[in-house]
């Protein structure tokens, strides 16, 4: 067994790898990633198949994310009773939620329960009933979580954000619908949903903590391996999306608020581009280093604007976003603006520091261990390693790629995605 | 004191506390003082809460941007949180790395500058996250449930404090606050990790030993006097959600009651997660989510007993559903509060609401961090071995105790019943412009 040391901060053996994870992949598709650490008797899983938002119709947004939330609420072989019985009982967790691309799972227990959970698992997953009582009770759940969704500030900020940079493409879309397209959906279309889209092929599931990997691949492959769905589609390709090409201002009124939610930004990289750790070190000079990085230092430490003022980058696997969110008063929000872009302004323009630079590497390299502390930290992690092809030793690599990125590329990333003159300006609140 | 933690007091009285955890290459460390919200009286609502602010704005030796760029260049992190009864500051380091924060947090016991600059800008971020907030019709009806609950004792206002006194209070009172209370005889420093307790604690002992002790910090000593009848509150909003709070008055942490209070709180609402770090599990099988969701009165319900020095609640909050109106909610809330003061719980209830707490702890262990908070948390509230003894008392609770606290503590007139409800159905408006 070897591991990749080269600073004390990486050295230890806690990082995960090739020579510590068991991939297996079943006849049906499915890849199992799994692996041991008995420090605690409890067991995590996650992972996601390829059922999405994207194969939402127009009129029924919110299919996905229905189907999924709907998969606990009684299958062929357990009802809605039994199957939080046996969940609470054992103080486990199972939860099931529509993304955009794939729909994700997770579940977590005490090791001597983890047959049991992979049991209820294969079930829901591949028996739903959707009883209708249920179902209309989930129904009601989600309209009232929109109706919420309506009055946060942030996330309608967000939702405008998405529907300014994304337009005329999927990712405009909301994967928890709207009400009226959660009221569209039958019982047959959930049904059907499931039917169509939910498959072994492209499904991967990732097992951490008390068990043997051997084990833990025994048992899926047990409850898992003889499913197949001839009729499951390949994943959906995306359009291409039309970038903007002028600063675009959006302003949600939401009465009664005291604090307005503000987000600016533009497209960012995918998760696989060869662009994304220059803008992942950029984002974090930006937004995210110490106390949120550039942003937070003149917006919060130096005007005293906001409680929180960062960037970040969301990248998967179509385009990204790259974003710089604040929350301040409603007089302030203007003065804010000027702030933040003037500040995007200065990062596209001017080379960041060589010692910005190292500072955001050293971060990167030092909080790697402490990000896989946990078994659902490490889970986490493997997933992403499986979901966007970075290898199982990408870890191994890790220091050296960081370490690779220099301020020149960090300029040219930033000059490719921000465009301080191309902006899309979203905030939500109680505005004058 | 069990499960090799080393707990020892200073000659200036830091209690310290050290936990060994070599699983992973991280030490957590925590100072916690002895002071909150419940130390605030009118005019000084939200002092605590800024003076954990002004600690990160650093000491002479230790400049704020300094010290945030050498935690984060190691991958650190740092943060800290202010509560009813306490304030705890904490790093999470590689453990090669922690020499760094150990003399952080012992020169900021002392030295923070307060420049009179700093307190002033963050007086106007500080109002900024209260606004943020009251952004959220929960915050509002809580801030109110609390207030009227609390006629007397100084766990009457939100520890974030009330705008007036956020706007008036002056650096010299916080500096004064600061030194009266960050004290090392009113502080318990814990930590959790990849150390050796010997050599650590000859680092801690330099550090601290030469800071003296202070006087015995002073606490406002007015008990809230027993409720004398059911009082309610309406906070009205523009939102379009209708919530019922209720939350009845209970016993603090040490006092022998609160242990079957957990279980009841478990079996009417769910398990509550007392670890910072993780998630609990579904309530779906509690008495009340069977009797409200799953009969269509309220869309979610929620429940907690907070663990605190003085009795504080145990609050139940629920979302209602929008055909349906508080009064019918609080009915059948009652419904089972009256069927739990009737009927004892079943041995199999118990079980499994010891099964769950059991649980809990285990995904508990899982953290480092999450240990060294409990260290300290513990002992804030009561004190270690009251933590390491709780799964024992929860599996020794009986039926007829449960029985017993919910006859005593859950009745009407030691509530405060809290409605939100919605003024109008709000238009969401959107205006677009281009460049």
């Amino acid at each position: 067994m070897s591991f990749f040391i080269s600073s004390p901060s990486t050295s230890h053996k806690s990082l995960p790898s090739a020579a510590d994870i068991s991939r297996v992949e079943l006849p049906n598709g499915i890849v199992i990633l799994a692996r041991p650490n008995f420090n605690s008797p409890s067991i995590v899983f996650n992972g996601f198949i390829q059922a999405g938002s994207l194969a939402d119709p127009e009129d029924k947004l919110g299919s996905a994310n229905f189907t999924a939330a709907s998969l606990l609420l009684g299958t062929q072989e357990f009802d809605y009773q039994t199957i939080y019985d046996k969940l609470e009982s054992a103080a486990a967790n199972l939860n099931f939620e529509g993304g955009t691309h794939v729909t994700s799972f997770g579940g977590r227990c005490l090791a001597e329960d983890f047959e049991m959970l992979i049991q209820l698992f294969s079930s829901a997953l591949q028996k739903p009933e959707f009883p209708k009582e249920q179902v209309e009770r989930k129904r009601a759940q989600l309209i009232t979580n929109l109706i919420l969704r309506s009055q946060d500030t942030a996330e309608m900020a967000s939702l405008a954000f998405d529907q300014t940079v994304f337009a005329n493409h999927p990712y405009s879309k909301p994967e928890e619908g709207y009400i009226e397209t959660i009221q569209n959906i039958t019982l047959e279309d959930l049904k059907q949903f499931h039917q169509k889209y939910y498959g072994p092929r492209g499904m991967v599931i990732v097992v951490v903590g008390a068990i043997e990997p051997q084990k833990a691949v025994e048992v899926i492959a047990r409850y898992f391996g003889d499913w197949q769905n001839p009729h499951q589609p390949s994943p959906i390709e995306l359009p291409v999306l039309s970038p903007m090409t002028e600063t675009i201002q959006k302003k949600v009124f939401i009465a009664g608020k005291s604090q307005v939610d503000l987000i600016i930004g533009s497209v960012g990289p995918h998760r696989k581009s060869p662009d994304y750790m220059a803008a992942s070190l950029g984002n974090s000079i930006l937004g995210q280093f110490g106390m949120m990085g550039r942003i937070g230092d003149i917006v919060r430490e130096k005007e005293g604007l906001a409680y929180y003022a960062y960037s970040s980058l969301n990248a998967g696997i179509g385009p990204g976003s790259w974003v710089v969110a604040a929350g301040v008063a409603p007089q302030n929000t203007q003065k804010t603006i000027d702030l933040i872009v003037k500040e995007i302004r200065r990062f596209v323009t001017e080379k960041v520091t060589q010692e910005e630079l190292e500072d955001s590497q050293a971060n990167f390299i030092g909080r790697l261990p402490i990000s896989l502390e946990s078994n659902l930290g490490v889970a986490y992690a493997i997933s992403n390693l499986e979901r966007f092809e970075l290898g199982l030793d990408y870890y191994r690599q890790y220091e050296d790629l960081v370490r690779s990125i220099t301020v020149e590329q960090i300029q040219e990333t930033a000059h490719h995605y921000l465009d301080p003159d191309c902006l899309a300006i979203v905030f939500a609140g109680s505005l004058t | 004191m069990s499960e090799n933690i080393v707990n020892i007091i200073l000659a200036n009285g830091l209690q310290v506390l050290l936990k060994e955890i070599h699983t992973a290459p991280i030490i957590s460390q925590w100072i916690w003082y002895r002071v909150g919200s419940r130390d605030e009286p009118s005019g000084k609502t939200g002092i605590a809460h800024w003076i954990e602010h002004i600690l990160f704005k650093g000491t002479e030796r230790f400049p704020a941007a300094m010290l945030d760029k050498a935690i984060s260049r190691e991958g650190g992190s740092w943060n800290a949180m202010t509560y009813l009864d306490w304030t705890t500051c904490f790093e999470i380091m590689p453990a090669d790395k922690i020499s760094l924060t150990l003399e952080l947090e012992a020169d900021r016991m002392v030295n923070c500058l307060f420049n009179p600059d700093e307190v002033e800008s963050e007086r106007t971020v500080i109002i900024s996250e209260r606004q943020g907030n009251e952004n959220e019709p929960l915050f509002r009806l809580n801030e109110e449930v609390q207030a009227v609950a609390f006629r007397v004792h100084p766990y009457h206002h939100e520890v974030i404090g009330d705008l007036a006194d956020l706007k008036t209070m002056q650096r010299d009172d916080l500096y004064q606050h600061y030194r009266t209370y960050y004290i090392p005889n009113n502080a318990v420093l814990s930590l959790a990790g990849d150390f050796e307790t010997e050599k650590i604690l000859q680092q801690i002992e330099q550090l601290y030993q030469p800071i003296p002790p202070g006087p015995t910090p002073p606490r406002l000593n007015r008990p809230e006097p027993p409720q004398q009848g059911e009082r309610r509150v309406t906070v009205e909003g523009p939102d379009d959600t209708t919530f019922l709070m209720i939350a009845h008055h209970v016993p603090q942490t040490t006092h022998p009651d609160f242990i079957p209070l957990l279980i009841l709180d478990s079996l009417l609402t769910g398990p509550s997660n007392l670890n910072i770090f993780g998630s609990g599990i579904s309530n779906k099988t509690s008495r009340l989510y069977r009797a409200l969701v799953e009969n269509d009165l309220t869309v979610s319900v929620h429940g907690g007993v907070g663990a605190t020095i003085d009795p504080f609640l145990h609050i139940i909050t629920c979302i209602v559903r929008p055909e349906k109106t508080p009064q019918e909610v609080l009915t059948r809330i009652e419904d089972e509060i009256s069927r739990i003061q009737d009927i004892p719980p079943t041995k199999e209830e118990l079980q499994r609401a010891i099964k769950q707490a059991r649980a809990l702890f285990a995904y508990g262990t899982e953290s480092i961090s999450n240990q060294a908070f409990w260290l300290g948390f513990s002992s804030m509230v009561s004190n270690y071995d009251w933590y390491l003894s709780v799964l024992e008392q929860l599996a020794e609770v009986s039926p007829e105790s449960v029985q017993q606290v919910a006859q005593k503590y859950l009745r009407p007139q030691n509530r405060v019943t809290g409605f939100y409800i919605p003024q109008s159905s709000s238009q969401i408006q959107i205006h677009t412009e281009s460049d």
